[in-house]
């Protein structure tokens, strides 16, 4: 079964979820956790890794032989993206904005475009120092504008070995969130219980209800005094499969890397519990 | 010159729409535009009321026609994105992989796919309590935020010029990719808001490497500093070290949930220690540039 995390508001509490999830079901399965927002990725501070295998993730970008070219401007007209343009001395490429799509190279009459394979980042894994548990990370290299290519990437190392995949997802509702979400079985939404975290949940349902993947939610650092989001909730049919109280002790352990299951039996028994719940819901069993 | 201040964070749920909210309602004379059009909140304390609303086509997406489609798999094979299958021997898009970059239709031997225009969000001008706001919603799931985003800051931009508005307040979205990118583009100053956590601390060394990349000024200020003291040390330490400026702290402070959780800024509970910190953090921005 492969469940994504996920909250379009930052800070909701995405990597607590999967970390401690992961770590829970772990003891039982086999599980692989990838940490999908490879802009700052956070699972490796809670979960230390052996990493037994790192690749560096390259994205084709274009160069010009100014030697060749004829400055038709074809490759500027086929761009969608504004990245490549003709001047009179010669062909300006502006590599943030390029997508590494090909198009230019396809288009140049005079084959004066060749593509180079450029860093864009790495990505990583290997085994937690705890149960039976696979770790997947990256980094996007600073400056770069989309880690999608390196999500694909990680989760080409999904197999049938694993009995669960976890997938921590980036913080928003845009591509890189999208491009997570591709092909899992269940969307388990974290919501902030509060105005912001209300109004996000309220996005995210909208893009995982597109996409047709079912989906429970988690309160985190619920209060008695705000009702919103439960409210929201129980109105639209969305089960509650967890409600995590607002908790200094849960901070404080967070604050310091570690994980709260691992410290209070109650929580790890809860994590197991939520889990069959999403397994009856999603039909799962394990082998 | 008109003063662009962003609130930026690695990583999410720091407090920059919280220290936004309160530094909208202390800056006179301010043009507030919200960044994070992924997930937006900051409108939640403003409370906009819309003047003027503008769609925003982001980018484009493939067609195929399918009558004309012989199922020949070159499409497939061209698209880097995996975004093209057969399915009844007929070529269909996957819009959310599909990044709208036209190979498809540029190898596409029978005419059979077309790009689209795609309505990926709108964009608003909005008039607020403390002043002009511009805001926007990203469709769920669509791409370039990133040129959204500078979308909404030059129509900011342009209020403040045209009437003379001395300060644009910027609210960011969270990481380093494409949106934060757009965020900080040009600004003159990104305040970066952290908290004393692992976590944090981790994401705040990737944005400073990622504001030094851009070249930007910046300075950091630590949210929810009382939580864990030691990390806040760590924080200071890390600054003094990278030669980064600490711009302040704002103490833990119930008060600043309440406030979210009745739609309004932390700024009503006057003297809240956290209302107290972010005023000390205003006038630090008043003096850096000369807004007295």
């Amino acid at each position: 079964m492969k469940v994504v995390v996920l909250s379009g508001k930052g800070g909701a509490g995405k990597t607590t979820v999967a970390t401690n999830l992961a770590w829970v079901l772990s003891l039982q399965y086999k599980v692989f956790l990838i940490d999908a927002d490879v802009e700052e990725p956070n699972v490796h501070l809670f979960l230390p890794v052996n990493y037994s295998f790192e690749e560096k993730v390259h994205i084709p970008k274009p160069r010009v032989n100014n030697d060749v070219c004829v400055k038709c401007g074809k490759c500027s007209e086929i761009c969608q993206f504004g990245a490549i343009n003709v001047f009179k001395n010669g062909v300006m490429i502006f590599k943030s904005l390029c997508h590494g799509c090909g198009a230019c190279a396809l288009i140049c009459p005079v084959n004066a475009i060749e593509e180079i394979p450029e860093d864009m980042g790495i990505v990583k894994r290997g085994d937690a120092r705890c149960g039976s548990l696979k770790v997947g990370m990256g980094y996007l290299n600073v400056g770069e504008p989309s880690g999608v290519v390196l999500i694909k990437q990680l989760k080409k190392w999904m197999s049938d070995e694993d009995d669960v995949v976890i997938l921590d997802a980036p913080p928003g509702t845009s591509c890189p969130v999208v491009e997570t979400l591709r092909n899992t079985d269940f969307a388990l939404i974290v919501a902030e219980n509060s105005p912001f975290g209300l109004h996000d949940l309220k996005m995210v349902l909208e893009m995982v209800d597109e996409m047709n993947i079912k989906r429970g939610l988690i309160l985190n650092k619920h209060t008695d005094t705000y009702e919103g989001v439960e409210k929201y909730a129980v109105d639209n049919g969305i089960p509650i499969l967890m409600r995590i109280p607002f908790d200094m002790e849960i901070a404080s352990l967070y604050s310091r890397g570690i994980l709260f299951a691992s410290r209070y039996p109650q929580w790890k028994a809860e994590f197991e519990r939520m889990f069959s719940t999403l397994g009856e819901m999603t039909g799962w069993s394990s082998r | 010159m008109v003063i662009q201040i962003a609130i930026v964070s690695g990583k999410g749920g720091t407090g920059k729409t919280t220290l936004s909210g309160a530094l909208a309602e202390l800056f006179e004379n301010v043009v507030i535009a919200d960044c994070d059009v992924d997930a937006p909140n900051l409108h939640l304390l403003l409370k906009p009321s819309v003047i003027e609303e503008y769609e925003y086509h982001g980018g484009k997406k493939a067609h195929v026609t399918p009558e004309k489609c012989d199922g020949c798999t070159i499409c497939v094979q061209h698209c880097r994105f995996d975004a093209i299958s057969l399915v009844n021997e007929k070529a269909e898009i996957d819009e959310y992989a599909c990044e709208g970059c036209g190979v498809c239709e540029l190898v596409c031997p029978k005419d059979a796919i077309a790009l689209h225009e795609t309505l990926s969000g709108m964009f608003f001008v909005s008039k607020t309590h403390v002043g002009p706001m511009v805001h926007a919603r990203l469709k769920p799931g669509e791409e370039n935020s990133g040129k959204l985003v500078a979308e909404v800051r030059k129509k900011a931009l342009d209020i403040a010029e045209k009437e003379k508005y001395p300060v644009v307040l910027i609210d960011g979205a969270p990481g380093i990719g494409c949106p934060a990118i757009s965020t900080v583009t040009g600004v003159t100053y990104a305040l970066v808001v952290t908290e004393p956590t692992n976590s944090g601390i981790h994401d705040l060394m990737r944005i400073v490497e990622m504001l030094r990349h851009l070249r930007r000024d910046f300075g950091v200020v630590v949210n929810r500093s009382t939580l864990d003291l030691s990390n806040t040390t760590k924080i200071h330490e890390y600054c003094r070290s990278e030669d980064v400026e600490m711009i302040g702290e704002i103490p833990h402070d119930p008060l600043v949930m309440r406030a979210t959780e009745e739609g309004k800024s932390v700024m009503i509970y006057k003297e809240s220690a956290a209302a107290e910190a972010i005023k000390k953090i205003h006038r630090m921005l008043m003096k850096k540039f000369n807004l007295d």
